[in-house]
């Protein structure tokens, strides 16, 4: 018998150690071990704070006892969380669509002029974008200012009354949105003025053959090929925009009355500034299912139209 | 009635003179082709014609109405490109309707025209398919398509085979050329290859350097060129050009090509020719296919010379030797089964009837 097994056993150690090596061979398992100093960098920047963040948003505020989803029942329960998801969606979407339309607009204007002047207009158009925000909203501030508001002395000498820029809900709303469009639409401008070149002349040229006026060239060429990045954009900018903090903590630091808070502010204002922790890490959270959403419909409709193009 | 008119006309990029002094009438329902090599302005003539590029000078006339400040669409034209510029996110249907659709046709008037073109193009099973999914040739038909839908006053085609493989750009010239028998109507073609030309046109305008060298049907500009340009610019081989002197001697005029070789010219040339007798640069022209090899009988005009042959290329219907003669390379095309072979002398015969004696220094046919 012991002649037998000694071979058999022999032999599995072979066949053990060349699955091994088929194993090492083959191209998945190259591309995962090669894969794998990213997927360890992503690891420890992202997955682990935000297991962090969880494992925080569950604890008490003292953060001495574990409450489970406590903190997000009672987040749940304050009209001040509906009204920083309502603010933030009100921030997000609009600058966002108002960056998509000037960014739109201005990549045509550019695209436009003869090719010596651009990179100059280029240039000079991307610096809101390019100043850190937190700097350029300081000049925002002062032109808002109530008492030496540039904005209302120029009003004033029009005979209307000083507006009261960051001290009334509405009008604080409207300045917090106006500076992040003033900052974020050169980003918009600079993708689709790639989209744009993009573009092939000659679908330009058979549209004015096919009778297309300069409207309906953009509206039935250059629309439709740009969408991709269009969407793209939007989701990019959607993300950070929902996600801003710099330009409403300098601007308004959420006021009046809590009125411009967004996600980023008001987890800030409740998590550092009040000292809890576990609810600024909740708020922070609610972010990512509700960013998630609009990224899937968004990705679905790209990969859809991927296709066809 | 649709002819084309271009008068005087001039296209100038800064400093660049692209189109020089065009004059060009085109027949209604004439199918004329603009050929000459890269930056001669042949594209440019057309798309001065189709109103993609403003005319720096002179005029263009569409159904007899100038049209120089009269924008694309309003011009009547359909255009098909090089690289077909299909709208990439609208299906073939899609494609084809577009001009239609913009002109607010009625919507069952346009599935009509599209499904008639569809059939005549035999296009049909692809009027759901995206660009993408069709190959170079159905792309090539589906831009033909849209310019047909239109039913315009002109085509336009700008090098529209030259993306195509050299099997599909025979198939698909055939299929041009069966569509404006079809639907007869008036065609500005431009190509850089001048079999795509010949084959093509009623009329051919050879262009260099924007200027028109020579208008002609493909049988004059191949027997009858003008200039030496045209003369070598048609025709593949092209043809030979050796200098050579004209010489009078006792009453006969004689082509020497050097000390040991010269020819007399055929009698029906003598009148034409006697003139130009001692000219300095002088060049003979003749094409490769008129120095064959030797036969028991020799027409009139045809002179028998012997030549070391240098390369030899066999073609399978004929054979292309090549030999030197005053420091130039001579091209003939002769029997495959003649006995040429590299680095041996052939006896070779040159059809004199058919020569060109050109004037190096004007570049004109004499």
């Amino acid at each position: 018998m012991a002649d037998i097994a000694a071979p058999t056993a022999t032999a599995a150690a072979g066949n053990r150690r060349s699955s091994l090596h088929k194993l090492v061979q083959r191209k998945s398992t190259i591309a995962f071990l090669m894969a794998l100093p990213l997927i360890l960098l992503i690891a420890i920047l992202i997955v682990y704070p935000a297991g962090y963040a969880v494992y925080l948003a569950m604890l008490s505020k003292s953060m001495t006892k574990f409450v489970g989803l406590g903190t997000f029942e009672f987040i749940l329960k304050r009209q001040v969380f509906w009204d920083v998801v309502y603010q933030s969606c009100l921030f997000a979407i609009s600058a966002v669509i108002f960056k998509a339309i000037i960014g739109f607009i201005v990549a045509h204007l550019v695209h436009n002029i003869p090719l010596k002047g651009q990179r100059k207009w280029r240039g000079m158009l991307l610096v809101p974008w390019v100043i850190p925000p937190a700097m350029s909203t300081l000049a925002w501030l002062w032109l808002f200012d109530p008492s030496y508001s540039a904005f209302n002395w120029i009003l004033a000498h029009f005979g209307i009354g000083a507006i009261p820029w960051t001290g009334e809900a509405g009008w604080a709303r409207f300045c917090v949105i106006l500076v992040n469009i003033w900052a974020g639409a050169p980003f918009f401008m600079i993708m689709y003025l790639a989209a744009l070149k993009s573009v092939p002349e000659q679908l330009h040229e058979a549209a004015a053959i096919d009778g297309a006026s300069w409207l309906q060239r953009i509206w039935y060429v250059n629309l439709p090929m740009m969408r991709n990045i269009i969407a793209i954009t939007a989701l990019f900018s959607l993300i950070v925009t929902f996600a801003n903090f710099d330009i409403v903590r300098v601007l308004t630091a959420g006021g009046p009355l809590n009125a411009t808070h967004i996600f980023g502010t008001w987890s800030f204002k409740v998590g550092i500034e009040s000292g809890d922790i576990p609810q600024g890490a909740a708020v922070s959270l609610f972010m990512a299912p509700i960013l998630a959403i609009a990224a899937a419909f968004i990705l679905r409709d790209i990969s859809r139209r991927g296709s066809e193009v | 009635m649709a002819q084309v008119t271009l008068r005087k006309v001039v296209k100038k990029y800064d400093e660049v003179m692209a189109v020089r002094g065009v004059d060009l009438d085109i027949a209604d329902k004439e199918f004329i082709v603009l050929v000459g090599p890269s930056g001669c302005g042949k594209s440019t003539t057309l798309r001065m014609i189709a109103g993609l590029e403003e005319i720096s000078g002179g005029d263009i006339a569409i159904g007899g109405d100038v049209v120089n400040d009269v924008p694309p669409k309003d011009r009547d034209i359909a255009m098909v490109f090089q690289n077909y510029a299909l709208y990439p996110h609208m299906n073939v249907y899609e494609n084809m309707s577009f001009g239609l659709k913009l002109k607010r046709t009625p919507r069952n008037e346009i599935e009509q025209r599209v499904k008639q073109a569809a059939q005549i193009l035999d296009i049909t099973e692809l009027l759901d398919r995206k660009p993408k999914q069709l190959s170079g040739g159905q792309r090539q038909r589906v831009a033909m398509g849209r310019a047909i839908v239109r039913d315009p006053k002109v085509f336009l085609f700008d090098e529209p085979l030259s993306n195509l493989d050299a099997k599909l750009r025979v198939q698909m010239r055939t299929e041009i050329k069966k569509v404006h028998q079809k639907v007869r109507t008036t065609t500005v073609y431009v190509t850089h290859d001048q079999v795509e030309a010949m084959t093509l046109a009623d009329r051919v305008v050879v262009m260099n350097a924007g200027l028109i060298e020579q208008v002609g049907s493909p049988n004059d500009l191949y027997h009858l060129p003008a200039t030496k340009f045209v003369a070598g610019f048609i025709g593949s081989p092209a043809m030979n050009f050796i200098p050579c002197q004209l010489e009078q001697a006792a009453g006969a005029l004689r082509i020497r090509l050097n000390d040991k070789l010269s020819m007399p010219v055929p009698a029906s040339r003598t009148k034409r020719y006697a003139s130009f007798a001692g000219k300095p640069d002088l060049v003979l022209g003749l094409r490769p296919e008129h120095i064959s090899e030797t036969r028991p009988h020799a027409e009139p005009d045809q002179h028998d010379f012997d030549m070391p042959i240098e390369v030899v290329e066999p073609m399978g219907m004929e054979t292309l030797v090549y030999f030197t003669v005053n420091n130039t390379e001579i091209c003939g095309r002769v029997n495959p089964d003649a006995g040429s072979a590299a680095g041996q002398a052939m006896k070779l015969r040159a059809d004199l009837s058919k020569m060109h004696l050109i004037d190096n220094s004007t570049g004109k046919v004499l």
